[in-house]
Formats: structure tokens, C-alpha cells, sequence
């Protein structure tokens, strides 16, 4: 057993026990991503603070019932996950899925701007502006694809926990992944050649 | 596309990698696609990872669990 199990078996322990102390341990070490998590998923702070304590309070309720087959921070993130989809279920209408824009007809995904923008310098890359155009494009992705992407991409989680996470097969999440990439990528093309012609 | 996706996670099989990156030596379209995909992902991380629990919010989530003590008790 790594060191990593090894500490998250006493920690599963101390929080099966009911103690409070391990308890609000748990909560420093996973509050920043689960909130980022929801932020993102959302795009909303209020809605975020709302699925984090959500989060927590079915975490604290159910530790009896997690196996400790997965991390903790997977089962958390997957109860967060389940609670931001659910909010956005209750908001229908408001996202626009723009995934298919680079859809040929028999299905397959094909990129539509070639535009290389690497090569701009890095404050350009990661301005304020840049940061809004992001979060922009990750706001018009499907839920369902948004989630895929961040968990995997912007979480880091390995392709078996992401796909774990959302309750799929890994081959359908790197089908959602895929097709998040090339929607943001589209979208990025999009602004940085707009920025790149306004300079000309 | 699915195999740039796999090659950017390191899951594409050797031969298939190997041909794959042939093709980019000479096709300066994949090659801007790859660049760009790769950067996408890098600036989005980025931009993600940036974001924290405000300190505001942070006191709210421990007062809304009960656990403002336990939480001073540790730090």
C-alpha cells in the first residue's frame, strides 16, 4: 500500500469515527478544488459556495458508506460534480452547446481555423481579456463535456478517475474530452486571430 | 483527431505515434492544430488553477458545517 492509501485509510478511519477534527481537515485539503470545480462548471460564486457546502454536508452524512475503493477527493468531486449538473438541469436553456460547429456531415470532427497564435508573448496569452475569453468558452460547452474537460484537464485527475467521477466508460470520456479541446481550441482560434488581425 | 487527442496524452500506441509523428513533419496544418490544442489546454489549467476559495467564503463553508472551532483548533 502507497503512503498516499496508507493516509487516506486513517483519515477514512478518523472520519467513519465521527471526528470532527479529521473532519474539518478534509474539508482544508479539498475545499479549493471543489469549489473551482463548481465555479466552473456554473459560472456563478453564489452557485459554487452553494455545491460546496452541498458537497460536504452529503460527504459528512455518507462517509459510512464510501468504500475507500476510490480516493476521497474523487468521491468528493464526483457528489460536487453531481450537485453542479443538477443545478444546471434546474436552469435549462441557458447554456449553448457549440460542439457541433466543427461537425462534418458523417460525424466526424474536423478543426476549422488554422491560425497559429503560440507564438504571441505570454502577457498577451494570459491577460485579464484572455482570461474572460476563456472562461467564456468554457461557459458554451455541454455540461456534460465541460465536466469531462475539467476534471481532466484542468483537475488533472487520470482518465479512469475522471471517467470514474462522471460515471462513464473512459472510452466515451475521452470522446467528451476530444470534443471539449476542439470546441475550446475553435473558440481560442477564433479571439486570438481576431487579436493577431487587429495588430496588422 | 481522436489519435492527436490520444498522442497529447502520451495514449497512442507506438507505431501509430510514430507514423503520426512523420505526418507532422510535413503537414504544417496538424502541426498548428497539435500547437494550438496543446496551448488550449495549458492556458485553460492555467486560468483554472488560478482560482481559490475566498477567505470569506472559506469561514462561511466552516460556519455552515458546524466546524469554525475544529478549523481554528488545527490551523
Amino acid at each position: 500500500m502507497s503512503n498516499d492509501n496508507n493516509t487516506q485509510t486513517v483519515e477514512l478511519t478518523a472520519l467513519q469515527r465521527g471526528d470532527r477534527g479529521a473532519f474539518a481537515l478534509m474539508v482544508d485539503a479539498n475545499s479549493d478544488q471543489i469549489y473551482r470545480l463548481a465555479l466552473k462548471m456554473l459560472g456563478n460564486e453564489q452557485d459554487a459556495e452553494d455545491v460546496l457546502q452541498e458537497t460536504f454536508i452529503k460527504a459528512f452524512k455518507n462517509i459510512h458508506r464510501f468504500e475507500g475503493r476510490s480516493k476521497l477527493s474523487t468521491w468528493l468531486y464526483r457528489i460536487a460534480v453531481n450537485e453542479s449538473l443538477m443545478i444546471l438541469r434546474k436552469r435549462k436553456g441557458i447554456t449553448v452547446d457549440i460542439d457541433q460547429d466543427f461537425e462534418t456531415d458523417d460525424g466526424e470532427l474536423m478543426p476549422r481555423q488554422i491560425t497559429d497564435w503560440c507564438c504571441l508573448p505570454e502577457k498577451e496569452l494570459m491577460s485579464a481579456e484572455t482570461r474572460h475569453a476563456i472562461d467564456q468558452a468554457i461557459k458554451t460547452l455541454s455540461d456534460t463535456n465541460r465536466a469531462a474537460f475539467l476534471l481532466r484537464d484542468v483537475e488533472g485527475l487520470s482518465t479512469q478517475e475522471a471517467a470514474e467521477v462522471l460515471n462513464i466508460s473512459e472510452s466515451a470520456l475521452k470522446v467528451r474530452l476530444m470534443r471539449a479541446r476542439m470546441a475550446l481550441r475553435e473558440s481560442l482560434t477564433g479571439y486570438f486571430s481576431d487579436k493577431m488581425q487587429s495588430k496588422v | 483527431m481522436e489519435q492527436l487527442n490520444a498522442y497529447i496524452d502520451g495514449e497512442l500506441d507506438s507505431s501509430l505515434c510514430k507514423q503520426l509523428e512523420s505526418h507532422l513533419e510535413t503537414c504544417t496544418d496538424c502541426q498548428v492544430v497539435l500547437n494550438t490544442l496543446n496551448k488550449t489546454i495549458e492556458l485553460c489549467r492555467k486560468d483554472g488553477r488560478e482560482t481559490t476559495l475566498p477567505p470569506d467564503a472559506r469561514q462561511r463553508l466552516l460556519a455552515s458545517l458546524g466546524l469554525d472551532d475544529d478549523a481554528q483548533q488545527e490551523g
